[in-house]
């Protein structure tokens, strides 16, 4: 993070519940607290129904109605959670927030071609005006995320999954947006594909526009990201730069570590039992019943204390000779 | 064995996106199939899923030919074969909860009374809390989706699995969990498998072996880097 500049985004003590049928209630994101500078990456990741979408739509004002929010999200001097849709649809998405979501081809629209989309995006959000122009534009922005020009009179239908998600990102990158918000960018995409869509997403980084991305490609999180944050059952459990995670000394709560141990490349073994489920947490820490480090203290609430949420973090390892050289 | 001999196939006849693809599984063997983005990986297995119509060439399940695609396939044949997509949001109906979501080839196929057993059975495999199972697909995330269409493709106990990209969208300790519960599947039933994808690692880690998309096609493929 540069320092003494203000971040482009500040989230503090950020909740979201869901309230279902029958007085129930889903936590899905609670007590969420991370800033994002220009310049950098922040990566989020975790398991699967953690709560990293909600999130985001929280961030971007697309939750359900039957969802409730407490806390604050600046961007800038606005407050994502309490403006209302009229300025988040005309001031807030696609201008000063560009999305690049999950699941691409479902968020495009189905019946139109890619070409009509990414036109109508570019009129929208620039300057552009006449159809040579638009059209030229369209064709620029297509490049940019490295979209097949030939392929922009398909139907989302008729793309593969890689071929979706670029079309996806060529959207997000019209609007020139200080914060890219990317849910997943990488899905469905190989390997070198990811780095080059990285890549891309790094530039803009670089350019100055800070990066909030969503994945659970931990490769590529380690490509992009300043930082990491790590997500379970709702809670930020561990926050750190993403060279000691990645490198030495990895992962220090003992879920991140789990999540890390399971690539392929590693173990290869998925942590035991199964996630809590949000709508009834336990009052402690809500990876005690899968963590082999639990003790009595806790069934008490780890808080984030330094960079992670737990009562007893795994050891910083004692630098090496090398590491201290290096 | 799960024979496909020199298929062409795509959605024009002019530029088929697969051809003259040569690949085999035998029984109980699990055979991953490497490619790189939009070379036609997913068309291929949507023929082996008895989804698609190849232009040319044949599929032969079991010994016996495949004449029949899609609905008109025999229902015998049909349920041999058990798919999972990359994308659990396209290929998971939004109406049904998780529960009717995976029951819903038992019912087609008129075995009501075996639903709710298999159901909670396939659960625990595939890591599904209860609470879970009484949600429609937009009340869960991506990778609950994807566990419950797992169960959904091995409720039939199908003799072949086909996964396309199946763990695409997952993080490593569920991408982790649901291998295993696919493996746990083979070793009690002696299933055989092809699963689709892009990641060394994993297919390596995963199959039997490995066999890249350029040693299984014909040289003019078209292929979109
Ligand atoms: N319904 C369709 N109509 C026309 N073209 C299609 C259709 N479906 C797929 N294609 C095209 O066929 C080619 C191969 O698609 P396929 O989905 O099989 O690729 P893939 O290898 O699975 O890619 P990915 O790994 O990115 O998902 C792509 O060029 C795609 O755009
Ligand atoms: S607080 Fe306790 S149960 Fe939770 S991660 Fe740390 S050691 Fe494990
Ligand atoms: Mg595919």
């Amino acid at each position: 993070m540069t320092p003494g500049r203000p971040p482009v985004l500040s989230v503090r003590g950020l909740s979201v519940r869901f309230l279902l049928p029958g007085g129930h209630r889903v936590a899905a994101v609670t007590d969420a607290h991370f800033d994002v500078a220009p310049g950098e990456c922040l990566a989020l990741i975790g398991e699967s129904g953690c709560g990293k979408s909600v999130l985001a739509s929280a961030l971007l004002g697309l939750l359900p109605a039957n969802a409730q929010t407490a806390g604050s999200a600046l961007l800038g001097d606005l407050d994502l959670l309490t403006a209302g849709e009229r300025t988040l649809a005309r001031t807030v998405r696609g201008r000063r927030i560009g999305l690049i979501p999950q699941s691409p081809a479902a968020h495009l629209t189905p019946v139109r071609t890619i070409r009509s989309q990414t036109e109508e995006v570019v009129a929208r959000l620039t300057g552009v005006r006449g159809r040579a122009a638009l059209r030229a534009a369209a064709e620029r922005a297509a490049e940019r995320a490295g979209f097949p020009t030939d392929h922009l009179d398909r139907h989302p239908h008729e793309l593969s999954g890689g071929l979706a998600q670029r079309a996806a990102t060529a959207l997000a990158l019209i609007g020139d947006a200080p914060l890219l918000l990317a849910d997943e960018p990488t899905t469905g995409l190989d390997r070198d594909l990811v780095d080059r869509t990285v890549d891309e997403l790094r530039r803009h980084v670089d350019a100055d526009r800070a990066l909030l991305m969503i994945t659970h490609d931990l490769a590529a999180a380690e490509r992009v990201a300043d930082r990491v944050a790590v997500m379970y059952a709702g809670r930020i459990v561990e926050l750190s730069e993403a060279d000691a995670f990645f490198g030495s000394p990895g992962p220090r709560h003992p879920y991140s570590r789990g999540l890390l141990e399971a690539l392929p490349e590693r173990s290869f073994l998925p942590i035991p039992g199964l996630p809590p489920e949000l709508g009834s947490l336990p009052d402690g820490c809500a990876f005690a019943p899968r963590c082999a480090h639990a003790t009595d203290i806790c069934t008490t609430l780890p808080p984030l204390t330094g960079p992670v949420a737990c009562h007893r973090p795994l050891p910083a390892p004692a630098r090496t000779p090398e590491a201290i050289r290096a | 064995m799960l024979e496909l001999r020199t298929v062409t196939a795509g959605y024009d006849r002019r530029t088929p996106v697969v051809r003259d693809a040569t690949l085999t599984v035998t029984a109980g063997e699990a055979v991953g199939l490497l490619g790189p983005s939009g070379c036609g990986k997913s068309t291929l297995a949507r023929v082996a899923a008895l989804l698609h119509r190849p232009d040319a060439g044949e599929v032969v399940l079991d010994g016996i030919r495949v004449h029949h695609y899609r609905h008109r396939a025999p229902r015998d044949r049909r349920t041999a074969v058990g798919v999972v997509f990359q994308q659990p949001r396209l290929s998971a109906d939004p109406r049904l909860r998780l529960t009717d979501l995976i029951a819903e080839p038992l019912r087609a196929t008129g075995r009501r009374s075996s639903v709710p057993g298999r159901v909670a059975e396939l659960a625990e495999t595939v890591g599904l809390t209860p609470d879970l199972l009484t949600r429609r697909p937009h009340e869960v995330s991506d990778g609950q989706l994807q566990r419950a269409c797992v169960a959904r493709a091995l409720v039939l106990r199908p003799r072949w699995l086909i996964c396309d990209e199946m763990t695409a969208m997952l993080d490593a300790s569920t991408t982790a969990a649901l291998v295993r519960a696919v493996e746990d599947y083979r070793t009690d039933t002696g299933a055989g498998l092809l699963a689709v994808g892009h990641d060394r690692t994993l297919l390596n880690r995963w199959c039997d072996r490995t066999v890249h998309w350029d040693t299984v096609t014909a040289p003019a493929a078209k292929t979109l880097a």
